[in-house]
C-alpha cells in the first residue's frame, strides 16, 4: 500500500513541477489537455481495463458534460461549479439508467450498442440547434473561477486541470487496490466465478460505468470551461477511437498507463503534424499490434525491459 | 403530396434503403454464422465497394459496369485480405482482445482508405439515367429500381447457393458445429475464407449500388455498417430470409421516422431501434426464444 | 439441508433431467455418480442457478432457491467449484481467495474510493483471513504466485479456499478430482472431510469411485436423467441396477 503512494507521490510532484521546466508557451497548453485527456483515459480504462467492458461512446458522456455546463452558464447564467456538479449528477442518472440495460450485452454487441449511443448523442449535439448551436458550435462560455481567481491563463488552467486529475486518479488507483477492483477484475477473468462467489456482477458493472460516465462529463465541463468554445466534432465516434487507443497503449489495467497513453496521443499530433493525415492508420494499427502481442501496454513493455535489464546487471538493484 | 402518398413515398424509398441495410446484414450474419464473430469491419467493406466503384469508373473511366464488377472483385479481394491478416491469427486471442482487433481492423481499413482517396466525397452516376418514375403515387428513381433488382437476385442466389451447392452446405454446416464440420472433411478455414469473400463482396455491391444515389467517403461505412449489423439483429442473425425482413422493416421504419419525425434525427431513429432491439429481444424478432441459459 | 424435487430440465427436443429429486442431509458428504450424459452437471448448474429449470422445486434448509441466481445463492451460504476450475487468472492466489470474502465485507465505492478507515481495517481482516483459508487447504507459500502459472493440483486448491472464504454451509463440487493423480486425490479426499469436520455440508460430483466410496455417506445415482437409486455406499455397491447401468448400456 505505502509504494503505491510514493509512486502517486512522486507522480504529483513530477505534474506540479512541469510547468516552471517547460515555461509556459504553446506546450504548457497541450500539457493542459494531456490533463483532460487523462482524466478520460482513466476513467475509460475503469471500466474497459478492470471490468473488462468495451464501451465506444464514452465521448458521448464528455460532450455531455461539455454542452451541459456550456449551456447552462452561458444561457442560463448558472455559476460553472454549480453547473457542473449539476451536469454530473445529470449524466451519473443518465449513465445508470442506460446501463443497466446496456451492460447486459456482452462483447461485439456491447461494443455496437454504445457506439449507436455514442452516435445518438452526438447526432443530437449537431441537430439541436437551438439549445447547441448545431455544427457551427458554441461560443461565449466562461472560464472557471473561484472567488476572485480567474482561471484564464495557460498556467492557471494547468493547475486547474491537473488537480482534478490527479485527484481522478488517486480515487481511480484506491478503488482498484480494494475489494471494488478485485471484484472488478475478477468479472474480467470469469464473470460466472466471480458470480458464483456472490459478486453482484451486473450491479457493479453498472455502477463503474457510471462512475466512468461521471468522471467523463467533469473532464467536459472543464473543457468547455478551459476552451470557451466547443462544437459537436470533438466528441465523435473519432475522439472514442482516441480514448481507446490511448488506453491500449498505456496498458489495460494501469492507471499511469492511461496517463502514459494520454500524454502520448495528445503530444504525438503536436510535435508530428503531419501525423494529422495518418492518425487513423496508426490507430488501427495500434489496438491490433498492441492487443496481439503487447496487451499489458507500454507499462508492461517497460516491465520487460527493466527485467532485461537487471537481468543483464544482476546484484545491481537487487 | 396528400398523406397516404407522402407514406408510400417513404415507404417505397424506406424499402430501397431497407433492402441495402439486408445486404450488409446477410454479410455480417455469414461471417457470426462461419465463425461465431461479428465482423466490425463490415461496414468497411460497404465503403471499398463504393469507393473502387469511383475509382475504376471516374478516375480511370472504366466502362460502368465493368467498374462494379472489378470493384465487387477488389473489396472482395480485401475481405480475404483481412481475413487472413487480422482474423486467423485470432485463435489465441480473449474475448475482449478478440473485439478490439476487430475494431482496430475496421479502422485501419478506413485509414488506408483516407491515405490513398482522401477525405472528399464522390459521386457515381446513376445505372440508369435520372428520369423519375411514378409507382403508387410515389415517385422513384430508377436507380431505386436497380436497387430492388440487385437485391432480389443477390438473396435469391444467396438461397440458392447455400441450399444447393456443396460449399452452400458446406457453410450451413460449419454454422451449426465449426468441429463437427472439420470432422466429416470440410476444410473449416476455407469455409471461413470464403464466407468473407462472400459477405465482403455483398458489402462491396450494396455499396455500390447506393453510391450513387447517397455520395461516398472513406467514412460512410461506420454507418451503414451499424445499420446493417441492427438489420441482423433483428433478423436474429440469420442467412436467409429474417435478415432480408430485419433490413426492409428498418429502412420502412427509418424513413417513416424520417419524413414523419424529423430528418435532422433520421439516424438516431435508427440508431434507438438498434439500441431497443438490443435491449428487449437481442435475439431478433424472427427466432422463438429457447429455454434461456444464463 | 439440501433437498431437490422432482426437478426437470428440458433443453430445446432433449430432456436432460427428469423428475430428479433427492436429498443431501446437513453435515453430510453426499456423491452424486451416474454414467457420462447422465445429467450430473447439468443438475449442478441447475441448483447452482447457470441453468434455467423447466420443472421442480429446490430447498435449501427450508428456504426455496428454485431459481434463484448464483450471487443471490452465495449469500445464502451456497457455493460451488468447477469442473475446469474458473481461476482468476490474471490475479494473486491471494487475491483469488479475497474475492471468495466479498461477500463477507461491506465497503462499497465511496470508502475505497476515499481510503475511509473503515476500509482499511475491513481490507486488513480480509488479507489475514484468505491467508487463513490458504494454510487450511496446504498452499500458503504460493500467496503471492500468479493463478494462471499454478500447476492444475495446486489450482483445485486454491479453487475450494476461495469457495470456503464464503463461509457456505453447502458447497458444491463437480468433479473436484478430475485431472488429478492417486496422491493429489487422496489429499483431496482428506480436504474433503476436513472441510465436511467444519460444519460444510459436501455434496459432489464425481468419476472416481474410489474417492466417492471412501469419503461418501450417501451416494445418488444418475442414469439417463433420471435417478436410478440413492443411498449409502455399501447400498449402492450391491444394487444391480447401478451394476447395469454402468456395466451394460456403457
Amino acid at each position: 500500500m505505502r509504494r503505491e503512494l510514493l509512486k502517486f507521490a512522486l507522480f504529483s510532484a513530477l505534474v506540479l513541477t512541469v510547468p516552471a521546466l517547460v515555461k509556459g508557451g504553446y506546450l504548457l497548453n497541450v500539457l493542459v489537455f494531456v490533463g483532460i485527456n487523462t482524466m478520460l483515459a482513466v476513467a475509460l480504462n475503469l471500466l474497459l481495463g478492470f471490468a473488462g467492458q468495451i464501451s465506444l461512446g464514452q465521448a458521448a458522456f464528455y460532450g455531455l458534460g461539455a454542452y451541459l455546463s456550456g449551456v447552462l452558464t452561458t444561457t442560463h447564467g448558472w455559476n460553472p461549479w454549480t453547473a457542473l456538479c449539476a451536469a454530473a449528477v445529470a449524466v451519473g442518472l443518465l449513465a445508470f439508467v442506460i446501463g443497466l440495460p446496456i451492460l447486459k450485452l456482452k462483447g461485439h454487441y456491447l461494443a455496437m450498442a454504445t457506439l449507436g449511443f455514442g452516435i445518438i448523442v452526438f447526432i443530437v449535439f449537431n441537430e439541436y440547434v437551438d439549445v447547441t448551436g448545431g455544427p457551427s458550435g458554441f461560443p461565449g462560455i466562461p472560464g472557471m473561477q473561484i472567488g476572485d481567481l480567474r482561471f484564464d491563463s495557460d498556467l492557471k488552467s494547468y493547475y486547474l486541470i491537473w488537480g482534478m486529475a490527479l485527484l481522478v486518479i488517486l480515487l481511480a488507483v484506491n478503488l482498484t487496490q480494494s475489494r471494488i477492483g478485485r471484484a472488478l477484475r475478477a468479472i474480467h477473468d470469469s464473470e460466472v466465478a466471480a458470480r458464483v462467489l456472490g459478486v453482484n456482477a451486473r450491479l457493479l458493472k453498472v455502477q463503474v460505468f457510471t462512475c466512468s460516465a461521471v468522471i467523463s462529463c467533469v473532464a467536459g465541463s472543464l473543457y468547455a470551461h478551459t476552451v470557451t468554445f466547443i462544437s459537436p466534432s470533438t466528441f465523435g465516434f473519432h475522439f472514442s477511437v482516441e480514448l481507446l487507443t490511448m488506453v491500449i497503449i498505456g496498458g489495460l489495467g494501469s492507471i499511469y498507463g492511461s496517463c502514459l497513453g494520454a500524454a502520448l496521443l495528445t503530444l504525438l499530433p503536436e510535435f508530428l503534424r503531419t501525423f494529422q493525415d495518418y492518425d487513423i492508420v496508426v490507430y488501427g494499427l495500434l489496438l491490433i499490434l498492441m492487443t496481439m502481442f503487447l496487451p499489458g501496454g507500454l507499462v508492461q513493455g517497460g516491465e520487460i525491459v527493466w527485467r532485461w535489464l537487471r537481468q543483464l546487471w544482476p546484484g545491481k538493484a537487487g | 403530396m396528400d398523406f397516404s402518398q407522402q407514406i408510400s413515398q417513404y415507404l417505397l424509398s424506406g424499402l430501397a434503403t431497407g433492402a441495402i441495410y439486408a445486404l450488409i446484414g446477410l454479410g455480417f450474419a455469414i461471417i457470426y454464422n462461419s465463425t461465431g464473430i461479428i465482423n466490425f469491419a463490415q461496414g468497411e467493406f460497404v465503403m471499398l465497394g463504393g469507393m473502387f466503384g469511383v475509382y475504376f469508373h471516374t478516375i480511370h473511366n472504366f466502362n460502368l459496369v465493368v467498374a462494379l464488377l472489378l470493384a465487387v472483385a477488389c473489396a472482395a479481394i480485401s475481405g480475404v485480405v483481412f481475413e487472413r491478416l487480422a482474423i486467423r491469427p485470432l485463435r489465441k486471442a480473449t474475448p475482449l482482445g478478440l473485439v478490439i482487433i476487430t475494431i482496430g481492423g475496421s479502422i485501419l481499413v478506413r485509414g488506408i482508405a483516407m491515405l490513398v482517396w482522401g477525405k472528399d466525397t464522390h459521386a457515381l452516376p446513376t445505372f440508369s439515367g435520372d428520369e423519375p418514375i411514378t409507382l403508387a403515387g410515389a415517385t422513384l428513381l430508377p436507380q431505386h429500381l436497380w436497387i430492388f433488382a440487385l437485391t432480389v437476385l443477390l438473396i435469391a442466389v444467396n438461397k440458392l447457393f447455400f441450399q444447393f451447392t456443396i460449399t452452400g452446405k458446406a457453410l450451413r454446416a460449419c454454422a451449426v458445429n465449426q468441429r463437427a464440420a472439420g470432422l466429416v472433411g470440410i476444410d473449416v478455414r476455407r469455409m471461413v475464407m470464403f464466407s468473407f469473400l462472400l459477405a465482403s463482396g455483398m458489402g462491396a455491391l450494396a455499396g455500390i449500388i447506393i453510391a450513387p444515389l447517397t455520395m461516398t467517403s472513406y467514412d460512410v461505412g461506420i454507418m451503414l455498417g451499424l445499420k446493417g449489423f441492427c438489420a441482423a439483429i433483428i433478423g436474429g442473425m440469420s442467412n436467409g430470409i429474417g435478415t432480408v425482413l430485419g433490413g426492409l422493416i428498418l429502412g420502412v421504419l427509418e424513413a417513416l421516422g424520417a419524413g414523419l419525425i424529423s430528418s435532422g434525427y433520421k439516424d438516431a431513429v435508427t440508431f434507438i431501434i438498434l439500441l431497443l432491439i438490443l435491449f428487449l429481444r437481442p435475439q431478433g424478432l424472427f427466432s422463438r426464444g429457447d429455454s434461456e441459459r444464463v | 439441508m439440501l433437498e431437490v424435487h422432482g426437478v426437470t430440465c428440458v433443453f430445446g427436443g432433449l430432456t436432460a433431467l427428469d423428475e430428479v429429486s433427492f436429498t443431501a442431509r446437513a453435515g453430510e458428504i453426499t456423491g452424486v455418480i451416474g454414467p457420462n450424459g447422465a445429467g450430473k452437471t447439468t443438475l449442478f448448474n441447475i441448483v447452482t442457478g447457470i441453468y434455467t429449470r423447466t420443472a421442480g422445486r429446490i430447498v435449501l434448509d427450508d428456504c426455496d432457491i428454485s431459481g434463484l441466481p448464483p450471487e443471490r445463492l452465495a449469500r445464502l451460504g451456497l457455493v460451488r467449484t468447477f469442473q475446469n476450475i474458473e481461476l482468476f487468472g490474471q490475479m494473486t492466489v491471494l487475491e483469488n481467495v479475497m474475492v471468495g470474502l466479498h461477500t463477507r465485507s461491506r465497503s462499497g465505492f465511496l470508502s475505497c474510493a476515499c481510503k475511509l478507515p473503515h476500509h482499511l481495517a475491513e481490507e486488513k481482516r480480509i488479507r489475514s483471513q484468505a491467508f487463513e483459508l490458504l494454510e487450511f487447504v496446504g498452499i500458503p507459500d504460493l500467496a503471492d504466485t500468479v493463478a494462471a502459472n499454478l500447476p492444475f493440483g495446486k489450482g483445485r486448491l486454491l479453487e475450494i479456499a476461495r469457495a470456503l472464504a464464503v463461509q457456505p454451509r453447502l458447497m458444491l463440487m463437480d468433479e473436484p478430482a478430475a485431472g488429478l493423480n492417486s496422491r493429489e486425490t487422496w489429499q483431496l479426499g482428506e480436504l474433503i472431510r476436513k472441510i465436511r469436520e467444519n460444519g460444510v455440508t459436501v455434496v459432489l460430483v464425481e468419476h472416481d469411485m474410489e474417492l466417492v466410496m471412501d469419503i461418501c455417506d450417501a451416494i445418488v445415482v444418475l442414469n439417463l436423467g433420471k435417478k436410478l437409486a440413492e443411498g449409502t455406499p455399501r447400498q449402492i455397491q450391491e444394487n444391480p441396477e447401478v451394476i447395469a447401468a454402468y456395466l451394460g448400456e456403457g
